[in-house]
């Protein structure tokens, strides 16, 4: 353990540039999430406010399992799918009421449990790269199995459902002089806003928890593992205890994320949940935001929703731009805005692994 | 002066966040057995190893003939005429006995003197010689791991703990096939076993958790009942 | 001192129980299943060409793995580039491919083929320079980097050729199917086995009779060993590693012909069924990527003709009970 030599000022004095940059970003976007509904009333903005909700949770949940454990595994889509298509199915067959939700949700938690104890204890017995290699034939598995098993998942156009009246449009929170749904700012106060506020306060609540669990002695035991397991292992901490207990964490939060997704889309489906795209994306969205910061995730989900949108609409015009040059066209074609993605997160896998969350506290002499 | 064949000087190693080395300083004169004791952990094999170029030493100088290779490829040192014979052994299984000693060749062609003088030290390699390595006991694994490392003429042989699990009658006899080795080349071999090694070193060097606690002539320290009881203590596992 | 039991020297029942015949004894309990020879044959001759494809595929990526403990995620892009190379120059040499010329039409193919092989060791190079070395030791950053390398190059492909798949020509000459009786057989598909043959023995040969591939097979082992011995296996890796790209291209090139349609996302969907027969085959491993290869062609098409439902799912549960069997795999020679 490093001897800390810090300098006695205030603490205010030690918060560097990068902490402030940082902590004002993760402030905008919290505002920006919480008055979405009226800072961007069209349908396509609540769709995407949503999505960041959800995939911050679930990509937070991945950052927990790689960047404290430093394992990549390719099956967490499965998590997300099972406390999907657990609500999903408890809707549909008891009902658009809390109690399946609940239920909907404690099954594929349950589930979700389970296979993360099977994984994680496969984890120790081989290789990292072996393992790798598994999980990504596991996930791509769960996905098969989701696409056939049609009568119970709806196969691979997978199932909807109904949710409980007070999530729907119907429902009317207020209502105005004439009778109809009253709008707010332009926000309609109808269940629809119940439910992103919902899904809003509940992605925050798992944030708060992954923040608390990291900042626990469990966490500060996850970190000396990761740092060197051999040693941990001989001071006496039981690693596997420690791994297991973190996958199933991991597991259960990405479960819950897959169970408010579920609910906001009103969809379960195989290409909503256990794509390996989605895999891929929750992957890119950790590393660029900063493994092994959950922070991280914040910024790098918004980072790259933001870029799916605005990257492309950038992109148009350098096609337009870029017309008379033969082939030049093609990459800056606005479907290929992946391609440059992929080299952002090539160039910062080497010289950035840290992420942007990282790099914005290192600076400061960080940790 | 190449009055030496290799020395450290000063070497310090870390792994990862640990200090393993804290300033190793040693001189292998040339020709004879010289050996480095010390218990488990006291740095026997991260001494070999940095000598090799496995591990790289974070501060001070290893010289060989005369040569800086502190800083060198294994492969290079390889070829200046240093084998090493890792505690594991380091055989490949799945090659045959043959083709594992054929890899210790320069060109891939056999020396037939040398090969025939290597079945004379060691008749089980002869025997199984078109079998797979990893059908080998223990104890022949082991000879086909020294047998490797002198059929092509080296400058120095650095060997880690051959007597490990091995039975008392193999150790025994390998104690007059070292002897024979050591006539025309060095050994620099790490041992728990002080019986083995009194009865083989010329030159005896003590390391305890990362330093040179004692070096002198071999003589000297199995005279020295006083010494070596001290130094007992201190680093040694005795066996019988 | 008494010798172990070795398989060099095991009697004749023993011997047989060698993982070497689970494709054979997969084949004998098909045909139990399935009855009708004629169905059988072509089921089998089908089976055996898709696994030879997949084993172009996948055996270099198992010896780059097991050399030098590098997982190479982006090795998929190589297959796709390779079907589609094949596919652009048989679609530009169309008019050698015709029924009158049979002779320009193997040098059609076999120019097809050789495209995809050589922008295989090319690009291969390339890749191990740029985006693998950099990150030797990392195990972490590799599967990062290489995943990203896959992604930028699906995207490639797509700027290249579009996002549409594209149909491929197949040789006349390949074309059809030889008929016995009630059992017919796709030419293909024989010459996809004989060519999977040749690449095998080529391998096996050049791995067992030559230096290098002494020094391969021992360094798959210990590679520190190898460079304690004196040599320099940082440069024999990038060899492997061309011939590996150089194989996987080649799979691609014969994939394209064997499905005549191709897309874009070729690579990320061989890429598991290629990850599942090193898994089965163990790492590291040319003969047990054969075996793998071959049990989950054979497995595939067995399964698509008797429980259609299952057949996907098919080749995931094959990896699972082989798992279960043997953790590390079927050959393993890497420490894995």
């Amino acid at each position: 353990m490093a001897d800390l030599n810090l300098p006695s000022e205030p603490a205010i004095a030690r918060l560097g540039t990068g902490r402030v940059v940082l902590n004002s970003l993760l402030i905008v976007i919290g505002l920006g999430l919480l008055f979405a509904p009226f800072l961007f009333p069209d349908v396509r903005s609540q769709e995407v406010a949503a999505r960041i909700c959800v995939f911050i949770v679930l990509a937070a949940s991945y950052d927990l399992l790689i960047g404290y454990t430093g394992i990549v595994s390719f099956a967490h889509t499965t998590f997300f799918g099972l406390g999907s298509y657990g609500v999903a199915i408890a809707l549909k067959s008891v009902g658009p009421n809390w109690p399946a939700i609940i239920l909907g949700a404690a099954s594929g938690v349950a589930l979700s449990i389970v296979l993360a104890v099977m994984i994680g204890l496969l984890s120790l017995r081989v290789k990292s790269i072996f393992f790798a290699m598994v999980t990504l034939a596991v996930g791509s598995l769960t996905l098969v199995v989701a696409s056939q098993l049609s009568g119970i998942t709806g196969g691979e156009d997978g199932m909807t459902f109904q949710v409980p009246h007070f999530f729907s449009p119907a429902f009317r929170l207020a209502a105005n002089a004439s009778g109809g749904t009253l709008r707010l700012l332009g926000a309609r106060m109808d269940g629809k806003l119940l439910l992103y506020y919902f899904v809003l306060a509940s992605a925050a609540i798992l944030l708060f928890l992954m923040l608390r669990i990291v900042a626990s002695p469990l966490g500060t035991v996850l970190k000396a593992i990761r740092e060197n397991d051999t040693r941990a292992e001989a001071i006496g901490y039981r690693v596997v205890v420690y791994r297991t207990a973190i996958f199933c964490i991991a597991a259960v939060i990405a479960a819950l994320a897959g169970t408010l997704w579920a609910l906001w889309l009103q969809y379960a489906g195989p290409q909503a949940t256990l794509s390996f795209s989605i895999m891929i994306d929750i992957l890119l969205m950790v590393v660029i935001g900063g493994m092994g910061t959950i922070l991280g995730s914040v910024i790098g989900v918004v980072l790259m929703t933001l870029a799916q949108f605005y990257l492309q609409d950038l992109m148009k015009l350098a096609t337009a731009a870029t017309r008379a040059i033969p082939g030049l066209p093609q990459v800056f074609n606005p479907d290929r805005w992946l391609l440059w993605l992929g080299l952002v997160f090539i160039l910062l896998v080497y010289f950035s692994p840290a992420g942007i969350v990282g790099t914005l506290t290192k600076r400061d002499g960080g940790r | 002066m190449t009055e030496h064949l290799l020395r450290l000087d000063d070497v310090r190693t870390d792994i990862g966040h640990y200090h393993i080395l804290h300033g190793v300083s040693l001189v292998i004169p040339e020709g004879g057995v010289h050996v480095l004791l010390g218990r488990n952990g006291a740095g026997k094999t991260t001494t070999l190893r940095t000598i090799m170029g496995l591990w790289r030493a974070a501060r001070g100088a290893i010289i060989f003939d005369n040569r800086d290779i502190t800083g060198s490829h294994t492969a290079d040192i390889a070829r200046l005429g240093v084998a090493y014979v890792p505690e594991n052994m380091g055989i490949f299984s799945t090659l045959t006995v043959l083709e594992n000693l054929r890899l210790a060749t320069a060109t891939g062609a056999f020396n037939n003197e040398r090969l025939d003088r290597a079945y004379d030290l060691f008749p089980a390699i002869r025997q199984f010689r078109d079998k797979r390595a990893g059908t080998l006991s223990g104890g022949q694994k082991q000879m086909l791991a020294i047998a490797r490392a002198i059929i092509e003429r080296r400058r120095l042989i650095l060997i880690d703990e051959p007597t490990k699990g091995l039975s008392p009658a193999i150790i025994r006899a390998m104690i007059g096939v070292f002897r024979e080795i050591a006539l025309e080349t060095t050994i620099l071999l790490v041992e728990q076993n002080f019986l083995f090694a009194r009865s083989l070193g010329d030159s005896v060097a003590v390391i305890d958790d990362g330093r040179i606690a004692h070096s002198g002539a071999m003589a000297s320290l199995a005279a020295d009942s006083g010494l070596q009881t001290r130094l007992l203590s201190l680093s040694l596992d005795a066996h019988g | 001192m008494a010798e172990a039991p070795t398989s060099d020297s095991l009697p004749w029942y023993r011997a047989l129980a060698n993982v070497n015949w689970l494709p054979a004894a997969l084949a004998l309990a098909a045909f139990a299943a399935i009855g009708s020879p004629a169905t059988w044959v072509t089921l089998t001759v089908a089976g055996l060409a898709m696994g030879m494809m997949i084993f172009l595929m996948a055996s270099g990526l198992s010896l780059v793995f097991g050399l030098m403990d590098v997982l190479n995620f982006g090795h998929s892009a190589f297959v796709t580039f390779g079907a589609f190379i094949a596919a652009t120059v048989l679609a530009r040499l169309a008019g050698w491919n015709t029924a009158d010329t049979p002779f320009l039409s193997v040098v059609a193919l076999l120019l097809a083929i050789g495209a995809a092989a050589l922008f295989g060791l090319v690009a291969g190079w390339f890749f191990e320079r740029v985006i693998i070395r950099p990150v030797y030791q990392d195990h972490l950053r590799q599967i990062l980097v290489t995943i990203g390398a896959l992604i930028v190059a699906q995207e490639l492909v797509m700027v290249f050729w579009g996002g549409s798949p594209v149909s491929v020509p197949r040789p006349l000459i390949l074309s059809g199917s030889l008929v016995f009786g009630d059992i017919s057989i796709e030419i293909y598909r024989i010459f996809a086995v004989i060519l999977g043959l040749i690449v095998y023995v080529g391998m096996h040969l050049g791995l067992n009779r030559t230096r290098i591939g002494l020094l391969v097979r021992a360094g798959v082992e210990n590679r520190e060993m190898v460079e304690a011995l004196g040599f320099r296996i940082d440069r024999l890796f990038i060899g492997v590693f061309m011939v590996g790209s150089a194989l996987a291209a080649l799979g691609g090139a014969m994939w394209a012909g064997y499905e005549t349609l191709i897309a874009p996302d070729l690579g990320s969907e061989v890429l598991v069924l290629v990850f599942i027969v090193v898994i089965i085959g163990g790492l590291g491993s040319v003969e047990g990527s054969l075996i793998g290869a071959l049990l989950v062609g054979l497995t595939n098409n067995y399964v698509a003709f008797l429980m259609p439902k299952l057949a996907l799912a098919s080749t995931m549960i094959l990896m699972v009970l082989v798992l279960i069997w043997r953790p590390l795999g079927l050959k393993p020679a890497a420490k894995g």
